[in-house]
């Protein structure tokens, strides 16, 4: 149990320290979310003045999903260019415990993204970051954090066998943003768009950022936050095995 | 002869060795599915925003979609021969290097034009968005002619690429101004001075506001100017980029820096 909780400790921190240092996940990882940031404060400034706060707090939770989407998805091939995939899963430590603090770690670096954006609307566009409930606000930022950081695990377990998973993970960047709420209330999107909005943790996490900031009631939305969070994880840990045996059958692991 | 050869055989088979993105399983997700969504997202900011029509927001996120293929395109076209070790091989060559070069921006326009109507047709459909009848013709111009401009632009992106190692956050980064500065999605009037002025330079920004224009209903000959301003700026960050390559070329020739990044 220590050993693993220190397989997880420390393969985050070492990945996170590899991403922070990075050109296009340290630096562009900011950057990039901030342009789309940008473009919602001067629409939102254009036309609905008073959800300047919304468009805030929903901006900066799409640097974390930015962060996490791509990378994620392109997590395994990482390693592969590496050459270090093989060495990785024929340690003898699970592979799952070696996979998730990477994905943790791509979430984590998102944070960077969060703090510029809330600064950028805040220097630039005077937007006031009014928060009622510091500390759920405190709790609900990490968790949404964690919970992104475990969906990006599912989806790099997902793409294993996929030689261009960055594409894959790629196009889920828009469509998180979309239908999670980050920007647009879920009440506008057709029905059948909303159960697909509840089963993805960042909806839950979103709303409880929200919550915590205008003095509502963000427990219940953190609560499952992280509880989808663990099922992703759970659903990983399950299949992550099933994957890892079909590559070693077929030879495909190194896709080469 | 060769020259033309050059330009067209040289500049396709470039095209196909260099750029990664041709396999389907990037090609779908990039140019198929991602445009579409960035129209969806906009829309539907748009929309709780109570800023302008859906109309606005497919028309500019459309046209705007052409920077991934023409700056990306592009940029990996020409700094991805350092990346397969053969720029040393294509720069020693005695070739003519305006066909070399240029030839190789073919493509990237032809690619950049196909999305831009893919997401403008499909997107529009999706939203609900008509073009007029009569105007098509015309729409299609613009797009070609922001297709052509937005790949001078990625033409000196490459020129950029040829000192920098991490291209792919270059072209990322151009992609982002190119969306917050160009009107795609806040009308320009709604930009700060400074930034409006700035527009005026870049690609894109005169022929999406062509391309709306043309989608309510004026005539080409109402928006011949905006069309000709968009072509000419492609013309200069064109000319920029190439005047910027045989730079670089010469000067790494001088001080041996042809693989330094």
């Amino acid at each position: 149990m220590t050993a693993n909780a220190r397989l997880l400790l420390m393969g985050w921190k070492f990945h996170f320290k590899m991403l922070a240092r990075s050109s296009f996940n340290g630096w562009l990882g900011v950057i990039y979310p901030l342009f789309f940031a940008t473009v919602a404060f001067f629409m939102f400034r254009a036309g609905s003045k008073d959800s300047l706060l919304y468009a805030s707090l929903g901006a900066s939770v799409m640097g974390v999903w930015s962060a996490t989407s791509t990378s994620a998805g392109a997590a395994l091939q990482r390693e592969r260019w590496h050459g270090t995939l093989e060495l990785l899963v024929a340690a003898p430590a699970p592979f799952s415990l070696v996979l998730l603090p990477v994905t943790l770690a791509m979430a984590t670096v998102g944070l960077y993204s969060m703090a510029a954006t809330l600064l950028w609307g805040r220097v630039l566009f005077g937007i006031d970051l009014h928060i009622d409930h510091w500390l759920l606000f405190c709790l609900s930022v990490p968790a949404t954090v964690i919970a992104i950081g475990m969906f990006g695990f599912l989806l790099a377990v997902a793409f294993v066998r996929y030689r261009t998973a960055w594409a894959l993970g790629n196009l889920l960047e828009y469509p998180v943003w979309l239908i999670c709420g980050f920007l647009v209330p879920l009440s506008f999107f057709p029905a059948w768009v909303r159960p697909i909005s509840w089963v993805l943790a960042p909806t839950w996490g979103m709303q409880a950022i929200r919550e915590s900031a205008t003095g509502g009631t963000p427990v219940p939305d953190l609560l499952v936050c992280l509880g989808l969070g663990l099922l992703y994880t759970a659903i990983g840990v399950l299949v992550v095995d099933w994957f890892l045996r079909a590559a070693r059958a077929r030879a495909a692991l190194s896709l080469t | 002869m060769s020259s033309v050869r050059l330009f067209f055989v040289g500049g396709l088979l470039s095209y196909r060795a260099l750029f990664g993105w041709l396999s389907p399983w990037v090609l779908i997700p990039t140019f198929v599915v991602a445009p579409i969504f960035q129209i969806l997202l906009f829309v539907y900011i748009g929309r709780s925003s109570h800023t302008q029509s859906d109309e606005f927001y497919v028309v500019g996120n459309a046209l705007q979609y052409a920077a991934i293929p023409c700056i990306f395109a592009m940029t990996n076209t020409i700094s991805g021969e350092r990346y397969q070790n053969t720029l040393g091989a294509v720069l020693a060559t005695p070739a003519k290097r305006i066909p070399l070069f240029l030839g190789r921006s073919l493509p990237v326009i032809a690619n950049g034009f196909v999305v831009s109507v893919f997401a403008l047709v499909v997107g529009g459909l999706i939203v609900g968005v008509s073009i007029p009848a009569g105007s098509e013709t015309e729409i299609l111009l613009v797009i070609l002619v922001c297709a052509f401009s937005c790949t001078g632009l990625g033409l000196s992106t490459a020129a950029i690429g040829l000192l920098a190692r991490d291209t792919a956050v270059l072209s990322n980064i151009v992609f982002g101004i190119l969306l917050v500065f160009t009107g795609a999605n806040v009308a320009l009037d709604d930009l700060p001075g400074w930034m409006s002025t700035l527009a005026q330079g870049l690609p894109l920004t005169h022929g999406i506001e062509a391309a709306r224009r043309l989608a309510d209903g004026q005539s080409f000959s109402a928006v011949g100017g905006l069309v000709a301003a968009e072509a000419f700026i492609g013309l200069v960050w064109g000319v920029l980029g190439y005047t910027a390559i045989r730079t670089l070329e010469w000067q790494s020739r001088i001080h041996a820096t042809l693989e330094r990044a």
